[in-house]
């Protein structure tokens, strides 16, 4: 079967945005899906940028072992401080992830979808993996369940994937090209060998193209993610994304490459370069033409539990579930009269059209300008400071339109944390300096409050601060900002980029 | 003949998976391979099994010491960044 690409042509004004929590473009990102594929994405968090804000997801850690290596990956992955994929804090057997997804559901009603994603690759576990989702599927037939993998062993497993009704399944797809590949993959073990550089590479990827066209010929909804890594794979997603969309995946997800030293891996050792969040935009604006972007992605870890972009995983420790007593039957009933509620919710926000965003006084041909917000279920809530992430989003006269967020703190603590000592310190560049450049190419910034120092910082960076819409929903409150610079004059298309308002 | 697990081991289950002998258990800190189980794959396989899936260098050794996989082979990092950053040892 052939599964249609939805349109990713930007969204209309008075569909755009997700007002209720602040991040996410549209219900109409998935607009034109067939209704029964929609029926099946519009309530998971992981591929719904609305649903996302209600209903929550976790990942339980049943698989460690992998198959291949990437060159952005330490299989070191034991460490509490971070949040990134690949890391987990204890590995789990099936008995205890059965019972910590059971706890999880009776204690987090909105969790609707588990998801294995390793640490390592869970299709190089398929005992474990598969023991998971068979319990799972008997005894939470209420819970959907997906899957992510690298693709390698994919093929061999398609057939189990279908039979346990695991109808979402992500593969990470960084290249159609061996020599690409073999710059991102030092290695695969295969057939029981270990196979190097481009050999093993051109197999990884023959073995993703023929897992990819046997999932979307049984029907099953495949999302590829990618990861974006500069001077290696940047120009080639685009062909990626033309790829994987002539054979049926759904969305694609591309993800900034993550390279730290104090991480350990080949990358971060090797001080690969990361992606601006001004390059990652461009490529997913750059691919969009081709597939449908996900852009509200927290690139998680491999035991998150919660809404994207919290972790929850603390309340849930082996030790905690292990003195918890959950009756089932009595959370489903729950869960149901929760679920109900917010599809109500949702449906009920979906019918009505918002009303167009006040936009007189605004030229037609204005130019669009981007705006980074610190923004908290859905208002301009955060100070400037206290900010973890900015939701960046571009005005134009069509209206508010969110394109990502981009993450201010650290990803890790540093090696010291993860008892291996030595690593050379992260640079000496101020957490606020480091906070003010990844806003690049903002020309607002939007808080409830901005202190002294980083008001200065930021107008010398030509980034506007303002707090004046504190509590105001995100997207009236950039529409006003908007307008504002338009009353200056300096929205016209010939105008210079705004200076400090 | 055996080969051993070295304290270098994250205990990622991926050579337990493809030992043809069940020769490897989970034990703590670390997982130990059972020296009247482990053929080093003779007659089974072309290489040992559980060097071939390891992912971490310096964790399998053979019955002198030595690494089966030596630090920078598997993820290409040269010698000198590995001492840099004090992630190299010359024998277990």
């Amino acid at each position: 079967m052939e599964l249609p690409v939805i349109s990713n042509t930007q969204p209309a004004a008075e569909g755009g945005g997700c007002s209720s929590s602040g991040c996410g473009t549209a219900p109409d990102a998935l607009g034109h899906l067939p209704d029964h594929i929609r029926a099946k994405v519009q309530d998971h968090p992981c591929y719904s940028e609305e649903a996302h804000h209600y209903f929550a997801r976790m990942h339980v850690a049943v698989a460690p072992a992998c198959n291949i290596q990437c060159n952005y990956c330490n299989r070191k992955y034991d460490c509490s401080n971070e949040s990134r994929p690949g890391v987990v804090s204890e590995v789990l057997t099936p008995k205890q992830a059965i019972n910590k997804v059971l706890a999880v559901a009776a204690e987090i009603p909105q969790m609707t979808v588990l998801g294995i994603a390793g640490p390592g690759d869970p299709l190089a576990n398929p005992a474990r993996t598969f023991e998971t989702f068979e319990q799972l599927s008997e005894r939470a037939p209420d819970i959907k369940l997906c899957v992510s993998t690298n693709g390698l062993n994919l093929p061999m497993h398609v057939d189990r994937i279908a039979q346990h009704n695991i109808d979402h399944v992500t593969i990470t797809i960084n290249c159609v090209d061996p020599e690409v590949g073999a710059k991102i993959y030092p290695w695969i073990f295969w057939e029981n060998k270990r196979i190097f550089g481009v050999e093993g590479a051109r197999i990884l990827i023959e073995q993703q193209q023929l897992g990819l066209q046997m999932l979307t010929d049984r029907g099953i909804l495949v999302k590829v993610n990618s990861v974006l890594i500069p001077g290696v794979n940047d120009e080639h997603l685009k062909e990626v994304s033309k790829i994987v969309k002539a054979k049926g995946a759904f969305l694609h997800n591309v993800m900034p490459l993550i390279a730290e030293a104090e991480h350990g891996t080949y990358y971060g050792i090797m001080e690969q370069p990361e992606p601006t969040p001004e390059m990652l935009q461009d490529l997913q604006d750059a691919c969009a033409g081709d597939m449908a972007m996900m852009r509200h992605c927290r690139q998680c870890r491999a035991d998150a539990v919660g809404l994207l972009g919290e972790d929850r995983g603390d309340e849930f420790t082996m030790d905690k579930i292990d003195v918890m007593e959950v009756d089932y039957e009595a959370a489903m009933v729950r869960r149901k009269v929760v679920h109900d509620e917010i599809i109500e919710k949702l449906d009920a926000k979906r019918g009505i059209v918002k009303p167009k965003a006040e936009t007189s006084g605004i030229p037609a041909d204005a130019r669009p300008v981007l705006m980074a917000v610190a923004g908290k279920n859905g208002v301009v809530a955060e100070h400037f400071g206290h900010a973890k992430e900015f939701l960046i989003y571009e005005a134009s006269p069509a209206g508010a339109r969110f394109m990502s967020h981009r993450k201010t703190e650290l990803y890790c603590g540093g090696m010291d944390a993860c008892g291996d000592g030595d690593l050379a310190e992260a640079g000496t560049e101020s957490l606020l300096d480091r906070n003010i450049r990844i806003l690049e190419g903002c020309e607002v910034v939007l808080c409830s409050k901005v202190g002294f120092e980083p008001w200065a910082k930021l107008e010398a960076a030509g980034i506007a601060p303002n707090g004046e819409h504190a509590m105001e929903p995100i997207e009236d409150a950039v529409m006003a900002v908007y307008k504002e610079i338009a009353a200056t004059g300096k929205l016209s298309p010939a105008a210079e980029t705004l200076k400090v308002a | 003949m055996a080969l051993q697990i070295t304290e270098s081991c994250v205990n990622c289950w991926a050579c337990v998976d493809v030992c043809p002998n069940e020769a490897i258990y989970q034990d703590t800190p670390h997982f130990l391979v059972d020296d009247s189980k482990c053929t080093e794959c003779l007659g089974d396989h072309s290489v040992p099994q559980c060097a071939a899936i390891c992912p971490i260098e310096m964790a399998i050794v053979d019955e002198l010491g030595a690494f089966l996989n030596p630090p920078g082979s598997l993820t290409g990092i040269p010698i000198e960044k590995l001492k840099q950053f004090g992630l190299w040892k010359e024998a277990a």
